[in-house]
């Protein structure tokens, strides 16, 4: 269980982080979400501590991680794993060797242990075993994203970040780099933190979400409640597609009863045919 | 002011450096690998320089001494005390600073746009020492032996030119390079090419590090850290012969 405390981040005169205040748990999918340049990715660096906050507080299971010694964060961040939103694979190691790199510096075992936990691994996050010898420029950006994940879990974090899992992947590989993390989630019960802008994510993995706006929290709650919320920011920003309008149209049909104005024609057929209602009158006539 | 505050995060770098290595043995495999990329990798250009410049400054020196009263074995003399006092350590280690230093410039300033450092620091790693002691203390080790090479070649260079372009025969050559021979002068040049190993690993490791940005400012940074450390290295050379002459 990760938990912030008032965190305050500024450059400068530039208020990045104005006060957050969370409780991320384990054994969840926390989810950051926000639009670009609302503070996500400052907010991670502080948690992780490649950030100094200017203010506030980060506890790892009740431990301060700002305050103390350099030799107890050295601790800590040996049960962190992190996935970058470029991936930071080693370019001049292999595919295996970038794995096996936590391995090395870190554990005293066998080399046909660890080479077995590689292996493994690699298995785990759906990587063929024919991957090992390449290097990373040589496979495509979805397999260094699952490179990095493998990576990031290798020594069985107790927290592991991910800054923008999906950013430049295909729809259906980034469902896959989702259901990946929270698998490996549940499975070790370990405390996730995703940062996002994208909401098949949300709706997918989103235990436990934080909708960041200019720096500071401005709602939270899971993927069950957020299509409902009653944030205008957030609904800005999960509406934002014209598409999404219309679904939010829809919400408001079943919830009121009463059409919007703006609603097109196509929309409404669609609405019609999909449901099997006639929305000429006022609000919905009939139904099955 | 912009001096001022880069040589305070240099200093600072040092800071954060000289801690005990997380695990030894890696600490050791990279030291060995930048060995390898230093050393090894620096060869060939040094190997072709230092003879080129032997060559060339027999040629040059014997164009200069026509007066048939000074012995043909100055030539010897002279190309051999300029090769072991300037021409190897200074104009070898000149080379190295683009060679060595622009790559160690990129390789770090690549390692840091792409969160490279960050990733081996969020698994607790100190990347000053991880990173930036190996490739200093393979460049203080490396370096002194190439310049020890580029001086043997630099005067086999100059004893080849001289007797393929009939200047001076090879025995003459002989005699003339131990005549009159300090070994001082060896020593100094030692002393010489290890200060400047330090300032063209060092340097370049500094810029390289604190790069911000994208793919653009690491070939900026790498540019600066070449000229600067080309500027200091001459600066420093002035002041040890001014010191140690
Ligand atoms: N090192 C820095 N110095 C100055 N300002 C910074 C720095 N890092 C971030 N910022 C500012 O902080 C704000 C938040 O940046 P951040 O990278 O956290 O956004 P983000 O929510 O992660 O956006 P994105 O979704 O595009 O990744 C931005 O306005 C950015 O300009
Ligand atoms: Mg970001």
């Amino acid at each position: 269980m990760i938990e912030i405390k008032n965190l305050k981040k500024s450059f400068g005169s530039k208020e990045v982080l104005k006060g957050v205040n969370a409780v991320l748990e384990d054994g969840k999918c926390n989810l950051i979400i926000g639009s670009s340049g609302s503070g996500k990715t400052v907010f991670m660096k502080c948690m992780v501590g490649l950030i100094k906050p200017t203010e506030g507080e980060v506890l790892y299971d009740g431990k301060d991680f700002i305050h103390i010694s350099l030799e107890e964060k050295k601790e800590i961040r040996k049960q962190i794993g992190m996935l970058f939103q470029g991936s930071a694979l080693f370019d001049s190691q292999t595919v295996g060797d970038n794995i096996m790199f936590p391995l090395h510096m870190f554990t005293n075992d066998k080399l046909s242990a660890k080479k077995d936990r590689v292996r493994e691994v690699l298995k785990r996050v759906n990587l063929q075993e024919d991957a090992y010898g390449k290097f990373p420029s040589e496979i495509s950006g979805g397999m260094q994203k699952r490179v990095a994940l493998a990576r990031a879990i290798v020594l069985n974090p107790r927290y592991l970040f991910c800054d923008e899992p999906n950013s430049g992947l295909d729809p259906q590989t980034s469902i896959v780099i989702d259901k990946l993390i929270q698998e490996i989630t549940q499975e070790y019960d370990i405390t996730t933190i995703v940062n996002t802008h994208d909401m098949n994510s949300v709706m997918e993995i989103g235990d436990h979400i934080i909708y960041m706006h200019q720096g500071e929290k401005e709602w939270e709650g899971n993927n069950k409640d957020i299509i409902f919320s009653k944030s205008e920011k957030l609904n800005d920003f999960i509406f934002a597609s014209e598409f999404l309008k219309d679904a939010k149209n829809m919400r408001n049909i079943k919830e009121t009863g009463e059409l919007p104005d703006d609603i097109s024609d196509d929309i409404k057929e669609a609405i019609e045919e999909k449901f099997n209602i006639d929305l000429d009158g006022d609000g919905i006539v009939g139904s099955e | 002011m912009k001096i001022i505050r880069e040589f305070g995060g240099f200093i600072q770098m040092f800071g954060g450096m000289f801690r005990a290595p997380e695990n030894k043995k890696m600490f050791w495999n990279q030291f060995m690998l930048q060995c390898k990329d230093i050393g090894v990798g620096s060869l060939g250009i040094i190997v072709i320089i230092s003879t080129f410049i032997g060559a060339v400054s027999t040629l040059q020196t014997a164009y200069q001494l026509v007066s048939p009263i000074i012995p043909k074995e100055t030539i010897a003399q002279i190309v051999r005390d300029t090769v072991i006092l300037e021409f190897a350590p200074t104009l070898g280690c000149i080379v190295l600073a683009g060679v060595v230093g622009s790559k160690i410039a990129s390789e770090l300033g690549n390692m840091r746009v792409s969160e490279q450092i960050d990733a081996l620091e969020i698994m607790g790693i100190n990347t000053k020492n991880y990173l930036i002691l190996p490739k200093i203390l393979a460049g203080t080790l490396t370096i002194p032996m190439l310049i020890v090479i580029a001086m043997v070649l630099g005067i086999w260079g100059g004893r080849l030119a001289g007797s393929a372009a009939g200047i001076i025969d090879p025995t003459i050559y002989d005699k003339g390079l131990i005549l009159g021979f300090n070994p001082y002068n060896v020593y100094f040049a030692l002393i010489k090419s290890f200060v400047f190993a330090f300032l063209i690993t060092a340097i370049p490791s500094f810029y390289g590090y604190n790069v911000k940005g994208g793919a653009l400012e690491i070939g900026l940074q790498s540019t600066r850290a070449v000229v600067v450390s080309c500027v200091l290295l001459l600066f420093a050379d002035y002041i040890l012969s001014a010191l140690l002459l």
